[in-house]
């Protein structure tokens, strides 16, 4: 299905009159003809205009944006996905919101870092201009500091990933809980860090905040095995974990040895590839994709994603990790158990992500679109 | 090369030497399904802001005539108004199934991951609910096109199409049916998409009919509200008047998109299979059995427009994931393809087209009925003198593209 921005929160009356409208417009919504008259009357999709770029570091700016109807709200250390249309076709990618929950001026922001050959993150970085307009999903993820705030904290980022952690310092600076702080950041030199002015001067100015920087300039690349220098309680500390791919991973084999692996919290950037099913393994059973007419089976570890491509069937994917939302399908029947949590849901007409999502029981799932002889590939992606 | 002559029932079936899946080897084949691959792949590279200009602007047009006509028919008592409503209505609603629709549907714009203009999400102005749609036409008829017994656009059990469905005395009915079938074609497709023989062979289970029947009821009930209650109350005492008007808008509609439907592949030209014939076939195969087994109508871009492009029906069968708004752009190509290949490219003029098919359904409604001619491989017509480089100094100049 689709990647689709959130719905904007509308009033009661507007709801009741559109409600009313559509049976005069139907199959398609009163706001569709008003947005002839005036694209900012449609209320279909939460859209934001830009409204300032700001250089963090040479390869990285802050983007703030202006929602087009009152953001809902966040928690610090969520994402959001934001959709940007480049010649013709919309991508979406996952940021996170840098920005305080509660803006004065109910802006929103998110701060990218440059990737080269990337296909969005540069558009940000070198061509976006005020009032620009871009799509805006929902507040997602649950990288979030712990109630109650747990004594003795650790941060370790690297490059970009900085960004989460700035929302988590931020928020427990906003409440007072800047207790017990290690901060370990990873990345080229000064100008590469990115909110390094600010960082740098917290780490003056507040007690509780330690910040140990670890430039690439000068040493090797950051590893488990320097911690013991760099921070020497880390076994103790409740540890936030933000980097590339290869850093999260040697990461987390550490502290599956060395340390305590329920004290680790870790936000990915980028894909891992298959389904981790990690959490405990459900019944599992068989999927009937209705629109293709095909049947696959899950023994419950398999993601319906999987499960369907090993079948035979092309179903329509991006980031196969519950994030873009581009996998989703109807159910038509049946229940479904989130790899990630465990967690067992499932409502007839609900979309669901195939990506994560194993059957529980025989299910049955309307593909919402029909790819042919594999030849649909690049709305794939 | 000359076509072996072959006694007239064995043409355009397997025993016919002059087949295309018997003329060309497995690996010619494979060849012309990678030849016609880089065009798909070529035209998908190319895809951007233009083409997203293109089909917004349709949709526009579409929704600003829509809008219009169903203003002007709110003063229906106003002969005027009356008349330019119902054309205006009409030509939105053919617009709106043909070119925006059917397209949607198959796909052809779901690389812009416009949401609002999308297959997953599109819903047409049609009685037919999209899922149901996109079910029987995009996956079944595309996968099976033309493949008796398995494209169900074929042989459904209600019309002789070919001369190799046996004959029953109930396809005496199926001139008069026929008519009937165009002009209320919407009601067909939605009853011919739940497949009641799917239902009784046990391939398609009773909740899953029932699911469908519902949906069918929901989505008709909204459709007839809105044409034959909504509206015409919101004329006031023109009310009759409005419900003609929205009726014969719906009847045009229905009519044109089953001629040009028929037109796409029952012509004479086009070649029907049976199963073994495409059981287990290559991917060249597949493209092979396209392109032969559908059919295109010359007109202009205006036509092309009014017909969704399908019009390129060959191409549209080929590419059904491709826009619309670039099947003529490649014809050409195409067309090289099958003079390089000694393949037919079936194309006619409009009437040309569909005369052949009401003499086909009224010939085949009765017993017999043979095969008619096909044609020869595709030669590309002489090309006018000065149009070729050679006689540069006598073409207009400048050139008027
Ligand atoms: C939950 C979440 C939060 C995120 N938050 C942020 C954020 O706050 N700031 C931010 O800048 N990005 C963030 N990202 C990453 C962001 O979503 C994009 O992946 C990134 O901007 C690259 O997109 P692109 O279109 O430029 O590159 P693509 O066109 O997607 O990729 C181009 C090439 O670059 C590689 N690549 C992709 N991402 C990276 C990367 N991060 N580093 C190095 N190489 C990469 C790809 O493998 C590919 O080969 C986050 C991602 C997730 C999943
Ligand atoms: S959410 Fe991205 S593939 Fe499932």
């Amino acid at each position: 299905m689709v990647e689709r921005a959130a719905r904007p929160q509308i009033s009661q009356v507007r709801r009741t009159l559109v409600k009313v409208g559509r049976t005069l417009t139907t199959p398609l919504v009163p706001d569709d003809y008003l947005e002839l008259l005036n694209p900012r009357w449609s209320m279909r999709e939460l859209r934001g205009h830009v409204v300032s770029i700001t250089p963090e570091t040479p390869s990285c700016s802050t983007i703030a944006i202006r929602p087009s109807a009152p953001w809902r709200g966040h928690r610090a250390g969520q994402y959001l996905r934001v959709g940007v249309e480049i010649d013709g076709i919309r991508h979406w990618r996952a940021y996170t919101l840098t920005s305080d929950p509660d803006h004065p001026d109910g802006l929103l922001s998110i701060t990218v870092k440059h990737v080269d050959e990337g296909a969005v993150s540069p558009w940000f970085t070198e061509l976006c201009q005020p009032g620009e307009i871009v799509f805006l999903g929902d507040a997602e993820g649950s990288f979030a500091v712990p109630e109650p705030v747990p004594a003795k904290l650790l941060m370790i980022t690297a490059g970009s990933g900085i960004t989460p952690v700035w929302s988590l310092l931020r928020g427990l600076a906003a409440r007072d809980g800047l207790g017990d702080v290690v901060h370990v950041h990873c990345c080229h030199d000064e100008d590469d860090f990115i909110f390094g002015r600010a960082l740098t001067a917290a780490d003056e100015r507040e007690p509780g905040y330690t910040l140990v920087t670890h430039y690439r300039r000068d040493h090797d690349r950051l590893a488990p095995d320097g911690l013991d220098r760099l921070c020497p309680d880390w076994r103790e500390r409740t540890t936030f974990l933000s980097g590339p791919g290869e850093l999260i991973d040697t990461f987390v084999a550490h502290w599956d040895e060395h340390g305590d692996r329920d004290l680790l919290h870790l936000e990915r950037f980028q894909p891992v590839i298959g389904g981790d099913a990690t959490v405990a393994a459900g019944e599992g059973g068989v999927i009937r994709f209705r629109v293709t007419d095909f049947e696959a089976t899950s023994d419950g570890r398999t993601s319906i994603l999987e499960a369907g491509e090993q079948a035979g069937g092309t179903l329509p994917h991006g980031c196969r990790m519950g994030v873009c939302h581009t996998c989703k399908c109807t159910l038509i029947h049946g229940r479904v158990r989130d790899l990630r949590t465990g967690e067992v849901s499932g409502i007839p007409g609900e979309s669901i992500r195939t990506c994560i999502n194993a059957p529980e029981g025989p299910i049955e799932l309307d593909e919402g679109h029909v790819v042919i002889k594999g030849t649909n590939a690049r709305s794939q992606r | 090369m000359n076509p072996t002559p072959v006694a007239a029932d064995k043409q355009g079936t397997m025993e016919d030497p002059n087949h295309p899946l018997n003329r060309l080897t497995p690996e010619q084949v494979e060849e012309l399904g990678r030849e016609l691959q880089a065009i798909h792949d070529e035209v998908f590279a190319e895809l951007g802001a233009t083409d997203a200009a293109y089909i917004r602007r349709l949709v526009k047009v579409h929704r600003r005539l829509a809008a219009l006509s169903r203003i002007a028919l709110m003063n229906s008592r106003f002969t005027p108004m009356l008349v330019a409503g119902t054309a205006g209505l009409s030509v939105a609603k053919i617009l709106e199934n043909m070119e925006l629709g059917h397209n949607i549907l198959h796909g052809q714009w779901d690389w812009m991951n416009d949401p609002k203009i999308h297959s997953s999400t599109w819903d047409w102005d049609n009685v037919t609910p999209s899922s149901a749609w996109k079910h029987s036409h995009n996956f079944v008829h595309h996968t099976y096109t033309n493949v008796l017994g398995k494209d169900r656009d074929v042989g459904y059990d209600t019309i002789r199409i070919d001369h190799r469905q046996r004959w029953k005395p109930a396809y005496l009915a199926q001139p008069a049916y026929n008519v009937l079938l165009a002009m209320f074609f919407e009601w067909g497709i939605a009853i011919y998409d739940l497949d009641f023989p799917a239902v009784k062979k046990g391939r398609k289970s009773k909740e899953q009919l029932h699911d469908e029947v519902r949906a069918i009821g929901r989505k008709a009930g909204r459709q007839v509200f809105k044409d034959y209650i909504a509206f015409p109350l919101l004329s006031g005492r023109g009310w009759k008047r409005t419900l003609a008007a929205n009726l014969t808008a719906n009847v045009a509609r229905n009519v044109w998109t089953n001629a040009i439907i028929y037109c796409g592949h029952f012509p004479d030209q086009a070649y029907v299979f049976t199963k073994s014939e495409a059981e287990d076939e290559s991917q060249g195969a597949w493209y092979l059995r396209q392109l032969i087994g559908a059919a295109n109508i010359e007109g202009s871009d205006l036509f092309h427009l009014m017909s969704g492009n399908l019009s390129f029906q060959v191409e549209h069968h080929l590419f059904p994931d491709m826009p619309s708004s670039r099947y003529k752009e490649i014809a050409p190509r195409v067309k090289e393809i099958c003079e390089a290949y000694e393949l037919p490219y079936n194309t006619g003029p409009f009437l040309q087209q569909w005369w052949s098919v009401p003499r086909k359904i009224l010939r085949l409604a009765l017993p017999g009925g043979g095969p008619r001619p096909k044609p020869g491989p595709y030669v590309a017509p002489p090309v006018p003198a000065h149009a070729s480089g050679g006689d540069a100094l006598r073409a207009p100049f400048p050139s008027a593209v």
